[in-house]
């Protein structure tokens, strides 16, 4: 769908996950999508995964974005794909950025995060992906 | 003439906000207030540095951020940073045990010993420090929201090692408003973190005088979006609410002030760095002479740890950090910091390697060695443009914290969100500024090559060590004395509510073998926990 015949705007929630307490990433983040016109729900942190799932169900969000500054995310990752799958959000946009290394972008891939922002990425980027995947 | 009209005509600000000249001269000097607040070397105000001989008597100490996986493996690199030259410890803790979780805690999964060293029992602290002389190691404790119980972890090791405590040296971060704005280790509430980083001072000064119980960080309000001459004046106002704090339990300044340290970011322009240093020991000694009557010189010195810039170092090229690191130890030394620890070049990708900490450590000892940086004491004093713009870089801070006051002080601003706001809003306009080219970074928005293979050495993470941490802290619960633990944490519950100096119940709990989660829950249960206002 293009930003032209959209008639309301995407809805993010952009969680921390576990007790990364990074969130000078994530704050900019959020205003980069606000500022793209984007409804944001920023969580704050030490999300656990249910809480994730839950925010992102009773918000009927399109998109569900993580921000990992602190080396947990594979671990985070795995225990999330499971409660997003049984809530029915699989259909969602899943996104992940931050301190992400290469050697994880695969497995993370399979577990269906499509978007992997990891350090150096542009705020432009981030906006243009989640535009063009809604 | 023509250049240098020219140059006079572009306009250059430093981050801080305070117009640059292309040259200074003593005309400029005289207006920005002239040498007034100089003094000499170890005299009030102490801009040129807290002891008449500096360096010369004693380089800094050298204390790397190290820690990871357990205590034993933090050991082992303990020893191999000292066996490098390496004159002080500064410990990295995992993340359940910042947060104040037990390796165990269901919120603890996939954490545990993964940012730093798992710690669960005084029987870790055990482990950890084995073998390392604590009379001639300081140890610098990285901890905030659990800082209480770590501090008497490590004074409860020591004086069962046989260490005097009332002589022992260390420092604990314990600096837990920060955490509010930044890097968010937060556990209880704003009030009762407060009321804990009360105890801790007032604990310290009556039984372990030596032992800094607080290092006030400008740094990750920096590393959050602070400017540089902000850093310091938010540093400066949570530092007076700490002084506050403990001068209300009836604790004279004398008493306690000698022991508050500081911990500040070094990253961006040099001389904005090197004067914002200079400016802040003036400003520091005038707060604590001036507002609080302090008469010890020693209370009046505003003693720091410097040399990380994390927000300065880049994921491309990373050998560029490695020459980055070598320039922030440079304005480290040129600043008269007591400690540094320098960022590895290989932070960005991982836990840093040994080789990556060895370059680090090698890199201060070259300044020492090799660069003469410990034979004269404030070099850049008198220089026009540095005292001018410490001039200029104290007026800004002195402004800065005039403002926070009139806004009903830094406590209720952290505790309403609107600072981690302004922050925050400062750190997105920067990124702006970083991707538009407008605020340059080299192989990041110029000089970039198309072709990057990093060298780094990746920090393997071991799921075995996490196991085996988990069944140290169940072996210890299965043979410790059961009833003095349950005793010790009704008693820390106890002394939370009733008001109490905490710190001697905490020390009798973790001597008990009581682990951190323990006595934090025993704590949130009178305190609760910290909920963080969102704001945008």
């Amino acid at each position: 769908m293009t930003k032209a015949n959209r008639t309301k705007p995407i809805k993010v929630v952009l969680a921390k996950p576990g007790l990364d307490g990074h969130d000078q990433g994530a704050k900019v983040v959020a205003r980069a999508l606000m500022a793209a016109g984007m409804e944001v729900i920023y969580t704050g942190l030490r999300q656990t995964p249910e809480a994730v799932a839950q925010v992102a169900l009773e918000e009927d969000v399109d998109v569900i974005a993580l921000s990992s500054m602190a080396g947990s995310h594979l671990a985070f990752c795995r225990r999330l794909k499971p409660l997003l799958d049984a809530a029915g959000l699989d259909d969602k946009l899943w996104i992940i950025g931050g301190n992400i290394p290469r050697q994880d972008h695969d497995a993370l891939r399979a577990l269906g995060f499509a978007g992997i922002f990891a350090t150096g990425a542009r705020l432009g980027d981030i906006t243009a992906f989640i535009e063009g995947n809604v | 003439m023509n250049d240098r009209l020219r140059t006079d005509a572009i306009p250059v600000v430093n981050e801080s906000g305070i117009p640059i000249r292309p040259l200074y001269t003593e005309a400029d000097l005289a207006a920005s207030g002239g040498t007034a607040m100089l003094g000499g070397p170890g005299e009030y105000p102490f801009t040129r540095g807290i002891h008449p001989l500096m360096y010369r008597k004693q380089p800094w100490t050298m204390r790397q951020y190290t820690g990871f996986a357990n205590a034993a493996d933090t050991n082992a690199r303990f020893k191999y940073l000292i066996a490098n030259g390496q004159t002080g410890l500064n410990v990295a803790f995992d993340l359940p045990t910042q947060c104040g979780l037990d390796s165990d805690d269901p919120l603890a999964d996939g954490e545990v010993g993964r940012v730093g060293m798992a710690i669960d029992t005084l029987r870790d602290f055990e482990i950890a420090f084995d073998g390392i002389d604590l009379d001639r190691i300081t140890v610098s404790l990285t901890i905030n929201g659990a800082a209480a119980i770590l501090i008497a972890m490590y004074l409860a090791m020591a004086e069962r090692r046989g260490f005097d405590v009332r002589k022992l040296r260390g420092t604990a971060q314990n600096d837990i408003l920060k955490e509010f704005i930044g890097r968010g280790t937060w556990v209880f509430p704003v009030e009762p973190s407060l009321r804990l980083v009360g105890d801790t001072i007032e604990y310290c000064a009556a039984h372990a005088p030596k032992y800094s119980p607080v290092s006030v960080c400008g740094y990750h309000i920096r590393e959050s979006g602070a400017n540089p001459a902000q850093e310091m004046a938010y540093a400066f106002c949570i530092a007076r609410a700490y002084a506050d704090e403990v001068l209300k339990r009836g604790v004279p300044i004398d008493e306690f002030a000698g022991r508050l340290s500081f911990n500040f970011n070094i990253f961006g322009n040099l001389f904005e760095q090197v004067a914002k240093f200079r400016a802040g020991r003036a400003l520091w000694a005038k707060i604590v002479h001036e507002q609080y009557g302090a008469q010890q010189p020693g209370s009046m010195w505003m003693r720091m740890i410097a040399g990380g810039g994390g927000s300065g170092l880049t994921l491309e090229q990373p050998e560029l950090n490695i020459v980055r690191g070598a320039y922030y130890a440079l304005i480290s030394a040129l600043s008269g910091a007591q400690t540094m620890a320098l960022c590895c070049y290989d932070e960005a990708y991982t836990i840093p390697s040994e080789h990556a900490q060895r370059i680090s450590l090698r890199t201060m000892q070259l300044l020492i060695e090799e660069m003469g940086l410990c034979d004269t004491v404030d070099p850049l004093g008198g220089s026009y443009y540095v005292e001018t713009l410490t001039s200029q870089m104290r007026a800004e801070m002195e402004r800065i914290i005039a403002d926070v006051d009139a806004h009903g002080g830094v406590v209720g601003l952290i505790a309403s969100g609107s600072l981690q706001a302004q922050v925050s809003a400062q750190a997105y306009q920067r990124q702006l500024d970083i991707e538009a080219g407008r605020f340059r970074k080299v192989g990041v928005n110029c000089y970039r090559v198309d072709e990057e293979t990093p060298q780094v050495e990746f920090h393997a993470y071991n799921e075995a060590d996490a196991r085996e941490q988990i069944a140290r802290l169940a072996e210890v619960r299965r043979t410790r004395p059961a009833g003095a633990v349950a005793r010790a944490l009704d008693d820390v519950r106890r002394a939370a509510a009733d008001g109490a100096n905490t710190m001697p119940a905490i020390i009798a709990a973790v001597k008990a073998y009581a682990s951190v989660g323990e006595i934090t829950a025993a704590l949130t249960a009178v305190f609760g926990r910290y909920r963080e206002p969102v704001r945008f």
